[in-house]
């Protein structure tokens, strides 16, 4: 992808989005806007959905914006390629278990459970882990099979493992990053995960066409 | 495998980094924008911005500033110091923020711990809890009013975990600046109580001090903020040696596996004909 295309990171009040551009920016993608507005989104290229937030309040705000109809519209019907970060990601499975059960986007069909894990796992999972990778392309090329990203998370997606192209493990094999069709997520923060992770935004853009 | 965290803590006083010593006496070091581009050139793992003038002064934290520092942070950057709604959360979002730090609000609005894990997720809030050693044991230090409250550190760990706090960031106030190593005591009481992942912060000296605590206590993350400060490579000197005894990230250029330490972990020069093959060495920059 050329660096000239129109990137929009959804804004939807409770992401890190200032982080993100900045991560995206420095690989040289001037073209990127922060925003919820309908239009903006419309005419982006290629879509990424944030995330530092609890489940609820981020579908909820996302519902309140009307950001799950425009985004339907352009994931699913305009196959837009979009790549969710950490709760951005969750919200694209079927429902998610923290604080009661609220529904997602049901883009990839799972739920978004909590870690539950004996006393010596500290909860959230926070830090540096390594990721297995099933899935090399596209998200992983650049990036040596024994990578290590950012996490930090209280609750993962189970989902098919068809749909899964890495894991971590922690105590349980958690799901790092999935992907169906245009849909793309991961559950670390590529933003925060220094040169790793810049390097999984330049395979990302890349890919696309 | 889940690495143990080698972090920075920059205490930030009326916009400078400076140095901090037992809570009371500051030297100057920089400006934070500058210490945060290098502290993630060499490889940090994690950056605390604590701004300790905020509160005292009555301000809101000081957004410009946080947005200018967070340009080059590469890595997750955890912001205190002044914070007091969630708007204001929401704002430092906004601005480069990867996670919040409450101190003083922690003590005066345990509502806001609360509130904040119900927006932004319980992994978002970092509760700083300031530790002094008395008669009584450990107990919560008061940093605005400079005294000791009556209320005990592990007391007040766990009350703060009920909340929703999602790490909990321990600091040595007999430590800070001592050079002294980690109050292992005092870390190793937290951890006990905690189910959530623990920082240590105060007292380190050098490679040793980070290799210890990680060793025998179950701190996820060990931060020193002074000794980072003042020479090069700081960061991944100390991550080279650590990293000889345990699983850490160890990524940059710069990866001092073939170095030597002297006995006070100082680097040893290396003979002429190493540094003479040097010369030759071309080193091309990494194109991401």
């Amino acid at each position: 992808m050329s660096l000239k295309k129109n990137i929009v990171i959804i804004d939807y009040g409770v992401g890190n989005t200032y982080s993100v551009s900045n991560a995206i920016k420095y690989l040289g993608y001037n073209k990127l806007v922060i925003s919820d507005d309908e239009n903006v989104i419309k005419n982006a290229d290629v879509l990424i959905l944030p995330g530092v937030g609890a489940f609820e309040e981020a579908a909820n705000n996302l519902r309140s914006r009307s950001l799950d109809v425009i985004l339907n519209e352009e994931v699913l019907n305009k196959k837009k390629p979009i790549l969710g970060i950490c709760v951005g990601m969750q919200l694209m499975a079927t429902l998610s278990e923290e604080n009661g059960i609220h529904y997602g986007l049901n883009w990839i069909e799972g739920r978004v459970k909590k870690l539950q894990l004996p006393k010596e796992f500290a909860i959230p999972h926070v830090g540096w882990n390594d990721v297995s990778i099933n899935h090399v392309e596209p998200l992983f090329s650049r990036n040596s099979k024994d990578s290590n990203f950012y996490f930090d998370h209280s609750y993962y997606l189970d989902c098919d493992s068809n749909y899964v192209s890495a894991y971590c493990d922690y105590h349980i094999k958690v799901t790092a990053a999935v992907q169906k069709e245009n849909i793309f997520g991961v559950q670390f923060h590529p933003e925060k995960s220094q040169t790793n992770g810049l390097k999984l935004f330049r395979d990302f853009f890349n890919s696309i066409k | 495998m889940l690495k143990k965290r080698v972090a920075a803590s920059l205490v930030v006083k009326d916009g400078i980094v400076v140095q901090s010593i037992g809570f009371k006496k500051y030297l100057p070091v920089g400006k934070p924008t500058i210490a945060i581009e290098f502290l993630n050139k060499w490889g940090i793992d994690e950056i605390i911005l604590v701004d300790i003038s905020a509160t005292k002064n009555h301000q809101e934290p000081d957004f410009l500033m946080i947005k200018n520092a967070a340009l080059k942070c590469h890595v997750p950057l955890t912001i205190g110091g002044g914070i007091k709604t969630i708007d204001q959360i929401r704002e430092l979002m906004h601005c480069g923020a990867d996670k919040i730090s409450l101190n003083q609000s922690a003590l005066l609005n345990r509502k806001l711990i609360s509130g904040a894990a119900n927006v932004f997720g319980d992994q978002c809030v970092v509760i700083s809890i300031d530790a002094l050693k008395t008669d009584k044991g450990y107990q919560v230090f008061d940093y605005v009013n400079q005294k000791a409250l009556d209320l005990s550190i592990v007391e007040f760990t766990k009350e703060v975990q009920d909340l929703g706090a999602g790490e909990i960031l321990i600091n040595s106030v007999n430590r800070d600046g001592s050079y002294l190593g980690y109050d292992l005591d005092l870390i190793d009481s937290v951890c006990e109580v905690a189910n959530v992942p623990v920082i240590c912060c105060g007292g380190a000296k050098n490679a040793n001090d980070f290799i210890k605590v990680f060793n025998e206590t179950n701190v996820s993350a060990a931060c020193a903020a002074n000794f980072f400060h003042f020479t090069e490579h700081s960061v991944n000197i100390t991550k080279s040696i650590i990293k000889r005894n345990l699983d850490i990230r160890l990524e940059t250029f710069a990866d001092y596996n073939d170095s030597e330490y002297d006995g006070q972990l100082r680097l040893n020069k290396k003979t002429e004909e190493v540094l003479e093959n040097m010369l030759f060495i071309r080193i091309e920059k990494e194109v991401i």
